[in-house]
């Protein structure tokens, strides 16, 4: 799975070890970077509804790892952006993200990303708790919702990609309140003797 | 064949054929003979403020991989690399032009016909896409305002509008509905008839290639590279300003003018500075492309930021 994730980078460091990186260098970084991040992410976010599907419960172990590594391609990612197309200058960054939604989309779906990569360890889940820990991580969809329509609008005309993305984050976010709407439903009489079980080894999203 | 550099053409945006090498070679396998040749070694290679010969250090060639693999051309793929890998389906020859509308001279041109009379030159110019990327590209062409002295307009018209061959035979993807096909682009006549406006049938000394808009295109080198049309079948003389297609796909973000202007940004991003390619770090966009001391004369009086 690392190996999975890491294709994209391998990919950017082997062009970058032999010098060539495409015509548009800084293009080929920002798309290969963005798109294996928002795939990580929403991968990160089907492992919940696949183990409810499938029963099959190691698929929680993959999740923190989707996760960072689509961290890692928002960090490079958004230094691509920093670095080559605004020279590191905050006031042209401000004034990008000032001038242009998408800009600042993608602005809050890495802000939101930033905590919770840092709290992603097991110290940091004893330390907030699973409850706290795990409302903080509910971050993670207003991140992808963010992302999503990041991609929508940095691409001119073609949407298909951005679309197909927009569909797949809906159909994990729907089946997440489906499933919330059906244990409301059933559980409800029980719901008073019996809380959610959630235990800090095991958060659940 | 008549030998001559009109006189208005800024020698700024001539380059000495030694710049590149392979070119007489080509001149000879076209068939363009020796005449070109001759013509383009008695045009003083000088750039302005540089030593005769030299390119100004600022504005270096483009690689001809860059110029042909790094192309919009959305008849053929939407991604950069797409038209490179697909517009070989594109047959450049026969090639029928269609003149029609406000012009004495309306028919159905072969190709070739059309071009016989006019002496192929050279063009160094910059070329500066709307979505803030920029290359330097040696054109091979002819001014459009020759073409359209022979086809002979009449006083009514004061547009003219060019559009670009949509066959689903050769060009498979346009089955999906990206734009609204056929690509459509237009001028106002002075813009036409400026010199600095070519018709475009090589670059680098060889012919276009498919997905650079084979056989024959335009460049307008001070707008935005989406008003040159590519591959066009169709000129047609209007009394009307027509519509453009990407000022129909997206109007707030596409005008007709589509004049480079750092001054007016993009509803989506920034046009004050552009990424040259080869380059990692943006430089800035000069107005009119760096052309203003020749172009901005058409447009005084006019509002740019209403006219984008
Ligand atoms: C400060 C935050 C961000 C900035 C400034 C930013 C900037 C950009 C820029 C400039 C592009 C255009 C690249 C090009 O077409 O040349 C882009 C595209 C993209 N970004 Fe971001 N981005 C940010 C955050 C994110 C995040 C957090 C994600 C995903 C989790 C993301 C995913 C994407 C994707 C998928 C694309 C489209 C790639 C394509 O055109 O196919 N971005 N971004």
């Amino acid at each position: 799975m690392l190996l999975l994730a890491l294709i994209p980078a391998l990919k950017l460091a082997r062009g970058v070890a032999i010098g060539y990186l495409g015509i548009d260098p800084v293009e080929t970084l920002a798309i290969t970077t963005g798109t294996a991040a928002i795939t990580l992410l929403l991968c990160s976010l089907a492992v919940t509804p696949l183990r409810r599907l499938t029963g099959w419960n190691e698929l929680i172990r993959f999740r923190r790892l989707l996760g960072l590594m689509a961290f890692f391609y928002a960090v490079l990612h958004v230094s691509t952006y920093v670095v080559f197309d605004q020279e590191g200058s905050l006031s042209l960054i401000a004034a990008d993200v000032y001038e242009h939604p998408w800009v600042l989309f993608g602005m809050m779906a890495f802000l939101m990303l930033i905590p919770l990569a840092l709290t992603s360890t097991k110290g940091w889940i004893r330390r907030l708790g699973g409850k706290r820990w795990n409302r903080l991580h509910r971050l993670v969809y207003p991140a992808a919702i963010f992302a999503v329509l990041h991609f929508l609008l940095a691409v001119k005309l073609d949407v298909r990609k951005p679309v197909l993305y927009i569909v797949v984050l809906a159909v994990l976010l729907g089946t997440r309140v489906v499933w919330a709407r059906r244990r409301a439903a059933t559980q409800a009489p029980a719901a008073r003797q019996r809380p959610a079980p959630l235990t800090a080894a095991e958060p659940g999203n | 064949m008549l030998i001559r550099r009109p006189p208005d053409i800024p020698t700024r945006e001539i380059t000495e054929e030694s710049a590149y090498f392979g070119r007489r070679e080509f001149l000879r396998a076209m068939g363009y003979g020796a005449g070109v040749v001759a013509a383009s070694a008695a045009v003083p290679g000088a750039l302005m403020a540089c030593a005769p010969g030299q390119a100004d250090p600022d504005d270096k060639l483009t690689p001809w991989e860059a110029v042909t693999g790094y192309n919009n051309y959305y008849e053929f793929g939407t991604a950069k690399d797409d038209p490179a890998k697909n517009a070989h389906t594109l047959k450049p020859r026969p090639w029928k032009v269609k003149v029609e509308g406000e012009v004495a001279r309306a028919a159905d041109y072969d190709l070739d016909d059309l071009l016989k009379p006019f002496t192929m030159q050279e063009r160094v110019y910059r070329h500066r896409c709307v979505e803030a990327w920029s290359m330097v590209v040696p054109w091979f062409g002819f001014p459009l305002k020759d073409l359209i002295a022979r086809l002979e307009p009449t006083s009514k018209t004061k547009f003219v509008e060019f559009t670009t061959l949509a066959d689903t035979g050769q060009m498979p993807l346009i089955r999906r509905p990206i734009l609204d096909w056929p690509y459509v682009e237009a001028l106002r006549m002075d813009e036409a008839m400026h010199p600095l406006t070519l018709m475009v049938t090589g670059v680098y000394g060889k012919t276009l290639p498919n997905q650079n808009g084979a056989p024959l295109r335009l460049i307008i080198p001070w707008k935005y590279g989406f008003k040159g049309g590519k591959s066009i079948v169709r000129i047609r003389f209007l009394e009307r300003q027509p519509r453009n297609t990407w000022n129909i796909a997206a109007p707030n973000e596409y005008g007709f003018y589509a004049n480079v202007n750092p001054a007016v940004d993009h509803p989506r991003w920034s046009q004050k500075r552009e990424r040259r390619i080869g380059e990692l770090f943006r430089r800035e966009t000069l107005p009119f492309n760096g052309y203003a001391d020749q172009v901005a004369s058409l447009y005084s009086g006019m509002d740019l930021r209403a006219n984008f």
